[in-house]
């Protein structure tokens, strides 16, 4: 991949990698202290450990942030990210995040900042770099189940020139709802697709994190 | 809050290893960045397939227990009930590599396949070959006709003996998976969880079974099996594991069978012999031969209570690999001996072959 010099990237937008790094620090936090609850829904159909998983992975996230240069742009802070979860994490996880974090890297390869229309670029590398590596569809009972509204809403919202303030937070909201929606769901992918029937009732812990995680980078930039 | 002799959650992989290292110096070592892979010091070597298996820590013995001479070579050790990176996998593949190939071995999880898959691509850019081999015993985890859904749980324990001993008897990477591929399939394990475990970070139980029930076929991180039932004696609990094991199997008078008796964490060796007792009792009714039986923790679920009984159907040549020498920290078998002196006579000496020594072959 050839890198673009620093003074060609597009500046337009208001995230810029500063913001970026805001966002993120307040996904690891609010990861952080859901860890329990996401451990108790994990352990109602999986193996109890997803709060685990997603804080391991965000300690290594935080800690490949602080070691990055200080110059670096978003595309090298989301593949920074990408390492970490790959390396450190393991799990399901793992690889779905690091996938995600390098396809929505190398989406924004040429921005400095991103404008609504780069963040949904963002996102929606965000949301096919874990589709692909998982290979779970729309109403399997998986993060997916919050990650494709989500990027439906931001598709939306930019598409009648929504700021990035109002995309993220329809994202926010859609995986919300999205997350909330798995509840009714039986899962038809991973450790509880073994379930069947008795998976319904319960919230997906995968989904679950995505909304929370959303819910932090949209409330990151509310002052933007 | 459960109670665990645990020092600071964040190193508790790490602090296990060093147990592990400074409890077996003779057996074990680490190599590789990322320190989570842990090797044998007499396994690897030239000529020989690497055997890697593998999955998330609190299952003790497994899976690093059963790295040793003739048994696995390396093992990454991913957290809790989380299957390793692909970094540390590849670490642990790279240690086990004899240039005659890699074999994965794990049971069959989303994140262990999912890992294990980047690091078969990982191990090809370093040039070497690897492959992977999921165990799928688990009865009760999917219906017959979607057999390739299973999990992997306890049977995982004769899939790797057997594979770790057709590699140590330098059969081809084909060969060594074949062999893995007979063993899951004559392979089948069934449990019963009494009590939750918990994770360390949290001290949370993972799941609530009241008291006087049981859980038939839980799996081993917990995951909810087939009927939670009021709790029952040792001798029904054994008929419902048994049942479908030995249907599936399709045992016959004058079959031959290993079998595994296996605690889940907290369960007293006591009940697990009474558990035997009982196996031993139906395979006898039914004329089956046991040819060799196991009874203790040989892949736990961290303090879960409850037990697995796990059955491999034999034949000559599994019976074969089964009895083959190993020497581990959880399972010896045979006499430990030099691994050069072991080669088949008829084969050439691979450490004389890098040498390019002709006198010696």
């Amino acid at each position: 991949m050839s890198v673009t010099p620093r003074t060609e990237l597009v500046a337009t937008g208001p995230i810029t990698p500063d913001v970026f790094r805001q966002m993120m620090a307040a996904s690891a936090a609010a990861i952080f202290a859901a860890r329990n609850w996401l451990c108790e829904l994990d352990g109602a159909i999986g193996d109890g450990d997803h709060g685990i998983t997603m804080e391991i992975g965000w300690k290594a996230a935080l800690a490949a942030l602080d070691h990055a240069p200080e110059t670096a742009t978003i595309s090298e802070l989301s593949e920074a990210i990408a390492a970490a979860f790959l390396d450190a994490v393991g799990a399901s996880a793992g690889p779905l995040y690091a996938t995600g974090f390098q396809r929505a890297g190398a989406a924004v390869s040429d921005r400095l900042n991103l404008d609504s229309a780069a963040m949904v670029a963002w996102l929606h590398g965000m949301c096919h770099g874990i589709k692909d590596r998982g290979g779970a569809a729309s109403g399997d009972k998986t993060m997916l189940d919050a990650w494709l509204p989500a990027i439906d809403a931001a598709t939306s919202a930019a598409a009648q020139d929504a700021t990035v303030k109002t995309c993220l937070a329809a994202a926010a909201e859609a995986a919300s709802n999205g997350a909330r929606g798995t509840t009714q769901m039986q899962s038809n992918r991973g450790r509880s697709k073994k379930l069947g029937a008795r998976s319904i009732g319960h919230q997906d812990p995968g989904a679950a994190s995505t909304a929370i995680l959303l819910a932090a980078w949209s409330e990151a930039v509310r002052d933007l | 809050m459960s109670k665990k002799l645990i020092n600071d959650p964040d190193n508790l992989i790490s602090e296990l290893i060093a147990g592990m290292l400074s409890a077996h110096p003779k057996h074990l070592t680490t190599q590789g960045v990322t320190g989570r892979a842990i090797v044998a010091r007499n396994g690897p070597r030239e000529g020989k397939v690497g055997i890697v298996i593998g999955g998330g820590s609190g299952h003790e013995p497994a899976f690093a227990g059963y790295v040793g001479q003739g048994l696995a070579d390396a093992a990454p050790l991913g957290s809790i009930f989380a299957s390793p990176s692909p970094a540390q996998i590849v670490d642990a593949g790279l240690a086990a590599n004899g240039v005659a190939g890699v074999l994965f071995l794990f049971g069959n999880y989303t994140g262990d396949v999912m890992n294990f898959a980047m690091a078969e691509e990982e191990m090809a850019k370093h040039g070497v070959t690897a492959r992977s081999f999921v165990t799928t015993d688990d009865v009760a985890s999917a219906p017959p006709d979607q057999i390739d859904e299973r999990r992997g749980i306890a049977g995982n324990f004769f899939v790797f003996k057997v594979a770790g001993a057709a590699a140590d008897q330098n059969a081809s990477l084909q060969e060594v998976e074949e062999a893995a591929r007979r063993a899951n399939a004559a392979t089948r394990t069934m449990g019963v969880a009494l009590s939750a475990c918990s994770m360390p970070q949290t001290g949370k139980a993972n799941f609530e079974i009241p008291d006087g029930e049981m859980e038939i076929g839980m799996g081993i991180h917990g995951e909810p099996g087939i009927a939670r039932i009021p709790a029952e004696s040792a001798d029904a609990v054994t008929d419902r594991l048994m049942t479908p094991i030995h249907s599936e199997l399709g045992l016959m008078v004058g079959d031959k069978v290993a079998v595994l008796v296996n605690g889940l964490g907290s369960t007293t060796l006591l009940e697990l012999y009474l558990l035997h007792r009982r196996v031993a009792e139906m395979l006898s009714d039914r004329r089956v031969e046991i040819h060799n039986s196991w009874v203790g923790e040989y892949c736990t679920s961290l303090e879960m209570g409850g037990a697995s009984v796990s059955l491999m159907k034999l034949d000559d040549d599994l019976q074969a690999w089964l009895d083959h020498p190993c020497d581990t920290p959880a399972l010896q078998i045979g006499a430990p001996r030099d691994p050069l002196i072991a080669s088949a006579p008829n084969i050439p000496n691979p450490r004389s072959q890098e040498a390019n020594s002709p006198t010696n072959l």
